[in-house]
Formats: C-alpha cells, sequence, structure tokens
C-alpha cells in the first residue's frame, strides 16, 4: 500500500508552502515553464525566435505573438533561463527524487507504466499508455496555456487569493474531468 | 537570492506534491470518478487554510501586496480547464505532478511531459489566431476576486465587506468542506 501523509498533515504541508511561496517571492505556477522550454528548444533549432531589442519593454522580442505577448516577457525568459520560475519548476523534479529516495515504499514496475485503475479498463500494453499520456499532455498543456495557468497558478494561487479565474478555472476542470474519469474508467474498480 | 529560493520552495512543492500522493495517477483518476478523495481534500484544506492566513497577512501588513497576483478572468479560462480536465482524466497527471511522478520513475509521466511540450507549443502557433476572438474576452472586468484584496489594480466582486473578514470566511468554509468530505466511498480505512 502506498505511504501517503494523512489528508489533514498533507493539506496543512501544500498550504504553508504555497503561503511561504507567497510571502517569500509569488505566488507557484507551473504550466508556463513548459512554453519557456518550448521557446528554448525552438531557438537553439531556428536561432531567431528569441531577439535582443533594447528598447522592447523587457529588452527582447520574439516573432511568435505568443512569446512576444506582455512586452516579451516570456521572449526574456527564454534567452535567460536561470530565472526564478524556470528553476523553481525544475527544482520540482529534485523534490520528488529526495521524497522517493527517503521513503519505504516504491510503486511496483508494472505501475511505472500505467497506474492500476487504467490497466482494469484498458490493459497492461505500455506502448498504448504512452500514447494516451501524450494526447493527455497536449490537451493539459493546450488548456493550461489556453486558461493562462494550471492547477498550481491557477487552482490553489488563484482561488488562496480567491481570484475569479481560479475558481472559474476549477469549474471547468472538473465540469469535464469528472464525468470523464467516471466513464472511462466505469470498470477499474477503486 | 532569487535563485537559491527557487531551488529550495520548487524542491519544497515537489517534496510536499510527492507525500500527499499527487504524483501518482491512481490518486488523480480516483478522486476524479469520486472514489478516493484523500486527494480532494488536501487540496480543498491547503486552498482554504493559504486563503485565511493570506488575507490575515495582508490584513495585518504582514504579507507584502506586491507579492500579490491575480490572473485574468475570460472565456478561454474556462474553455481551457474543460480541455485541461479532458487531459487530466485521461493521464491522471498535470503539469507539475509528471515532473514530480519521474522521481518515481513512472515512465507514462515522461510521454505526458513530451505531449505537454507538444500542446504548449501548438498553443504558441495558434495564440495569433486566437488572441482577437471571443476566447480573450474578459469576464467581470478580468483581474477580479472574491474578497477586496485592498489592491487598486483588482477588482472586488463582494465590496460592502471588509476583505480580511470575507477572505477568512471563504478559507475557513473550504476548510470545513475539506472536514467534512468523506475519505473514500468504499475505503473508510485509509
Amino acid at each position: 500500500m502506498e505511504e501517503r501523509w494523512n489528508w489533514l498533515a498533507g493539506g496543512l504541508a501544500l498550504g504553508l508552502t504555497c503561503l511561504l511561496a507567497v510571502y517569500m517571492i509569488k505566488p507557484i505556477g507551473v504550466s508556463t515553464q513548459y512554453v519557456i522550454l518550448d521557446g528554448i528548444i525552438w531557438n537553439a533549432v531556428s536561432g531567431d525566435i528569441v531577439k535582443k531589442v533594447p528598447k522592447a519593454p523587457k529588452g527582447y522580442s520574439s516573432p511568435n505573438p505568443y512569446l512576444n505577448k506582455s512586452g516579451g516577457k516570456y521572449a526574456k525568459n527564454i534567452a535567460k533561463p536561470a530565472n526564478y520560475g524556470f528553476i523553481f519548476v525544475l527544482s520540482m523534479i529534485l523534490g520528488g527524487i529526495i521524497s522517493s529516495l527517503t521513503m519505504a515504499w516504491r510503486p511496483p514496475a508494472s505501475d511505472r507504466t500505467a497506474p492500476p485503475v487504467w490497466q482494469k479498463s484498458f490493459g497492461r500494453e505500455p506502448v498504448k499508455r504512452y500514447i494516451f499520456t501524450f494526447i493527455a499532455g497536449l490537451l493539459v498543456l493546450y488548456g493550461a496555456r489556453l486558461a493562462g495557468g494550471c492547477t498550481s497558478g491557477h487552482m490553489i494561487s488563484g482561488m488562496m487569493q480567491t481570484s475569479l479565474s481560479g475558481y472559474l478555472f476549477a469549474a471547468g476542470v472538473f465540469g469535464s474531468g469528472i464525468p470523464l474519469a467516471v466513464i472511462l474508467f466505469k470498470n477499474g474498480d477503486k | 537570492m532569487h535563485i537559491l529560493m527557487a531551488v529550495i520552495l520548487g524542491a519544497l512543492f515537489g517534496f510536499v506534491l510527492h507525500r500527499i500522493g499527487a504524483a501518482n495517477p491512481q490518486n488523480i483518476i480516483n478522486m476524479l470518478r469520486l472514489k478516493d478523495l484523500h486527494l480532494m481534500k488536501v487540496i480543498l484544506f491547503a486552498i482554504g487554510f493559504s486563503c485565511l492566513f493570506l488575507f490575515l497577512g495582508l490584513h495585518f501588513g504582514i504579507l507584502p501586496k506586491t507579492h500579490i497576483h491575480v490572473k485574468t478572468a475570460y472565456i478561454g479560462v474556462i474553455v481551457g480547464g474543460l480541455i485541461f480536465g479532458a487531459g487530466f482524466a485521461i493521464g491522471g497527471y498535470c503539469p507539475g505532478t509528471s515532473l514530480v511522478a519521474i522521481g518515481s520513475g513512472r515512465k507514462d509521466a515522461i510521454a505526458f511531459i513530451l505531449g505537454g511540450l507538444t500542446g504548449a507549443f501548438l498553443f504558441m502557433l495558434s495564440y495569433g489566431y486566437l488572441k482577437h476572438t471571443f476566447l480573450f474576452t474578459k469576464i467581470a472586468g478580468g483581474k477580479t476576486t472574491l474578497a477586496n484584496t485592498g489592491i487598486a489594480k483588482y477588482h472586488a466582486l463582494i465590496t460592502n465587506l471588509p476583505g480580511v473578514a470575507v477572505g477568512s470566511a471563504i478559507g475557513i468554509a473550504f476548510m470545513i468542506i475539506a472536514f467534512l468530505l468523506p475519505l473514500s466511498s468504499d475505503n473508510p480505512n485509509d
């Protein structure tokens, strides 16, 4: 059985972490950094996606309208990836590794390709699971960028500030996520 | 200094997400199927707790007002949330928890992240065509909160009561809901 903190301890730890981040720097957000990594790769391949423009508000501009929005904020972060938001998100991987190494429980090998609830409904074929999780990731990040944030930025950070946008995002996520999960995994047992 | 804080806070956030079981897609899918509400209780409590102390911190001048970042509410927040929810149900990951899941050696998380980078890239390409459509029509003034933050650039929906009272009441309400919600429909001993 998986070890996890009881819900109250977990809720306190998560709440304190989010408060500490706001107190020290700013609210937590993750999904923007997928754009930054894309931009770094795109710029490395084509070389002209981010340009240094001293008169631009942030000092950088991009021919891509999305990277150029808000005065070239994303363009600047692509040119200078050693910034708070990008390092924060990379460090989350480190946090996951530290937690995993200091915990007795490990997911069994079959769980690492697909969770049991998936296996009960769709079988154990790894490639099938990878194709569907790839599509899931595509939908999640397309949706998050359209919405301007994800579970961290909109739902937790947004709702703790009572932002209307956070509540609307949560309504959308659970509005489609709950019925779809119920239908997709109706043979998934517990 | 900012970079050091990014490493510490990012690793802490990743660690906590891992320990509450959020990096295990089984737990996300079973939350959306309403079979295991452990994670839902954690998130609701974390939002409530951080909301309460955020508004108390603002009221007593402990939390710097410049650290508050309210995101804009627009039609795309709801539409993006609906698209996000579909991927969330299929994959059982969100943009942050997939990164943390690498630490547990989950291979489907890597497929999700690659899909996520693709989804974010597709959004970068489509933004120029979408930015003048109804998707970016603001809702209720855009940067809007329920409780008054006392910051002029953010509108509040509830203006006849002090922000600290509204924010605290909402925070406490979330914590009460977290307590009342059952852990699961068929495993009360979790």
